[in-house]
């Protein structure tokens, strides 16, 4: 029993990770129909601005803070300078694009830093408090949850109640009309696609103290991770990725703490398929989002 | 290899008064049999070229000629699957690592027996084949059912993923280490010192002149029209009588045999294989030379099998050329390819989608318009 409360706690605190990252996929779905297959590749790049200006400052906060930003810049310019000129045509496009971006920003990365693993300290105690004899929670696991219980409120009231979620809400839905109605549609996707970066900018820093480190492939199978968790919620709802991505750090943490650590990415393909084939809209979705 | 060109010369030969009055099939020169015939040639061709080739090359060069044979056997397949059925995979690399690692546990299963002939690297191969037709039924059976970025997202999670596999069941796969089989070595009857770079080239080659066959046969056919159909519009491919999902499953199971091959080949040419060198960056190595070489064309393959060996080789030679700092060396090893393969595939999505095929047919029609004009 103590087993699995820890497991449970561990798995809750990796699944909200992966649902910051998820919910950074969702909101450029939203906006803009197209899965951000660079997302690990740009939440890698932005925290190795953070943790650069964390060696320089000495202070985590700094570095969080200037990752976040890098998010936003990273974000705008790869929509401003790449994705914007994407034919359309063809849905295949923006994924070969993205995939481009992913080795181009991963090179670069091994180039300037090097390929190997960068220990990469965490501003709180990792080591589980023990609550009533139950190793429950580290402060960390609680700070990770408490950061990403934060963006998702703030991000839904930034939709739900300012005069700018409104806008990015419509364009999003309705480009056509909107443009109509005086919302500048690109500006509104720059804007999303700057959002999303720097939420995936903020996962990347939460998730790399877990790990082994910092390295320019660090966040590949938390790409394939969280993508799975967006899956599993629906791409288009945002509630869902968040309800997924702890779903999903949940199995992996019972299949990790259970079976052992080596079967875990048999148990991601497995949840993503066995989600993909009976219900591919996503435990949230009403609309079907395939038609043969 | 124009044989292959999808589009049909644009001044059709003009028929004789009698051929005219007899309705033809539009667009095909002739009878299936002629384009079977014409395909066979250039492939008997272009094979006697690359073997005169290989006499004059050096051991190392034989090797590349073997690896541009080995990727060329995937990337035939794979343009196959993404180009004219429009379904992008991402598990490619996992597919090749899936037939390597048949002909490796095959071809170490004959060593320790004792088993010796020079049966058994066709069987390996053949085996290797039939195995990954076999996984690619499987991702077939789901990707039919998954459009767009559903399906890039599950092939990327086979490629990611399936790697780990190796580690799992340790006592088959060896790990981490991979598997060692013994060089496979020219017959006797070629002499003491032929080259075995050599012969390996030929080896690889005539799995790539196969396939090539095989793929150009099979774009030229009827199941390769349904393809096209099925990509460009589902809806109307149905209604067109074409089993749209039996279409999307056979079109996988036809390129994963392909990269089953490929990867078989692959593994024959180092007589090693290990999860390492089957990462998510070979898969989408292979997704940039079929981009560059031009999607759906099987020419581009060509260009793009060409492409990814040479650059692949780009680092080595320029770190060879220029005294580096050890430091930057080591850094820019390897690196260096992904950032040019990055920036590529970027570059030549945006401004030419069409690949380099793509490039040099427009190049050569407006050539061919300007020349005639001057004519007139």
């Amino acid at each position: 029993m103590d087993r699995f409360l820890f497991l449970t706690f561990d798995g809750l605190a990796t699944g909200a990770v992966y649902a910051a990252f998820a919910l950074a996929l969702v909101l450029i779905w939203r906006a803009a129909r197209l899965v951000n297959f660079a997302q690990g590749a740009m939440a890698v790049a932005t925290a190795y601005v953070g943790y650069a200006v964390v060696s320089v400052t000495g202070s985590y906060w700094l570095g969080l803070g200037a990752a976040v930003l890098a998010g936003l810049a990273l974000g705008a310019l790869v929509e401003r300078v790449l994705m914007r000129f994407v034919g359309h045509a063809n849905p295949l496009n923006d994924v070969i694009v993205a995939l481009g971006l992913v080795l181009l920003i991963q090179a670069v990365l091994g180039m300037v830093f090097g390929n190997e693993y960068r220990p990469a300290a965490a501003p709180f105690d990792t080591d589980a408090l023990s609550v009533g004899g139950v190793a429950a929670m580290s402060p960390y696991d609680l700070w990770v949850l408490g950061a990403v219980l934060a963006v998702v409120v703030s991000l839904g009231l930034l939709f739900t109640r300012t005069p700018i979620g409104l806008r990015m809400r419509a364009s999003a839905f309705a480009p056509e009309v909107s443009r109509l109605l005086g919302v500048n549609v690109g500006r509104m996707l720059t804007v999303g696609w700057a959002l999303a970066a720097a939420v995936g900018a903020l996962a990347g820093m939460l998730v790399v103290p877990t790990g082994l480190g910092l390295h320019p492939h660090a966040m590949d199978l938390v790409f394939v991770v969280a993508f799975t968790a967006a899956v599993v919620g629906g791409l288009d709802s945002p509630a869902g990725a968040v309800v997924g991505g702890l779903l999903v750090g949940l199995i992996l943490s019972y299949v990790t703490g259970y079976l052992g650590p080596d079967t875990t990415p048999l148990a991601i393909l497995v949840l993503l398929l066995a989600v993909l084939l009976v219900r591919p809209g996503g435990l949230f979705s009403s609309v079907r989002a395939r038609h043969v | 290899m124009t044989a292959t060109e999808v589009s049909p010369d644009p001044r059709p030969t003009r028929p004789s008064p009698l051929r005219r009055l007899l309705p033809g099939p539009p667009g095909a020169a002739g009878a299936r049999g002629s384009t079977l015939l014409r395909h066979l040639v250039l492939a008997v061709l272009a094979g006697t070229a690359v073997v005169l080739l290989t006499n004059q090359l050096a051991p190392y060069q034989n090797l590349q000629v073997a690896r541009v044979c080995a990727f060329l056997c995937v990337t035939a397949g794979y343009t196959v699957l993404v180009g004219l059925n429009g379904q992008l995979s991402l598990g490619h690399g996992a597919l090749m690592a899936t037939g390597a690692y048949t002909v490796a546990l095959m071809q170490q299963g004959f060593d320790e027996r004792a088993v010796q002939g020079r049966w058994i690297l066709p069987l390996s191969l053949l085996l290797a084949v039939v195995v990954t037709a076999a996984a690619g039924l499987v991702i077939g059976l789901a990707a039919a059912r998954l459009r767009g970025p559903y399906l890039a997202g599950v092939t990327l999670a086979v490629a990611t993923l399936v790697p780990a596999i190796t580690t799992i069941f340790t006592d088959v796969f060896n790990g981490e280490q991979g598997l060692r089989f013994p060089m496979e070595t020219p017959p006797a009857f070629l002499g003491a010192y032929f080259q075995p770079e050599r012969w390996l080239a030929w080896v690889a080659l005539l799995a790539a002149l196969l396939t090539m066959l095989l793929m150009a046969n099979l774009v030229r056919s009827r199941f390769g029209r349904s393809l096209r159909a099925v990509r460009d519009d589902e809806v109307a491919a149905r209604l067109a009588g074409i089993h749209v999902a039996r279409n999307q499953v056979l079109a996988f199971v036809v390129s994963a045999a392909c990269a089953g091959l490929g990867g078989g080949v692959y593994a024959v040419l180092t007589a090693t294989v290990a999860p390492g060198k089957f990462s998510l960056d070979l898969s989408l190595f292979l997704l940039m030379a079929i981009v560059i070489g031009g999607l759906g064309s099987l020419a581009g393959a060509v260009w793009g099998a060409i492409l990814l060996v040479a650059l692949q080789d780009l680092p080595s030679l320029i770190t060879e050329t220029f005294t580096l700092p050890s430091g930057l060396a080591q850094r820019l090893e390897g690196n260096l390819a992904l950032a040019v393969f990055g920036l590529i595939l970027i570059v030549v999505m945006l401004a030419a989608p069409g690949g380099l095929h793509g490039a040099a047919r427009a190049l050569t029609a407006r050539l061919r318009a300007r020349r005639r004009a001057a004519r007139r």
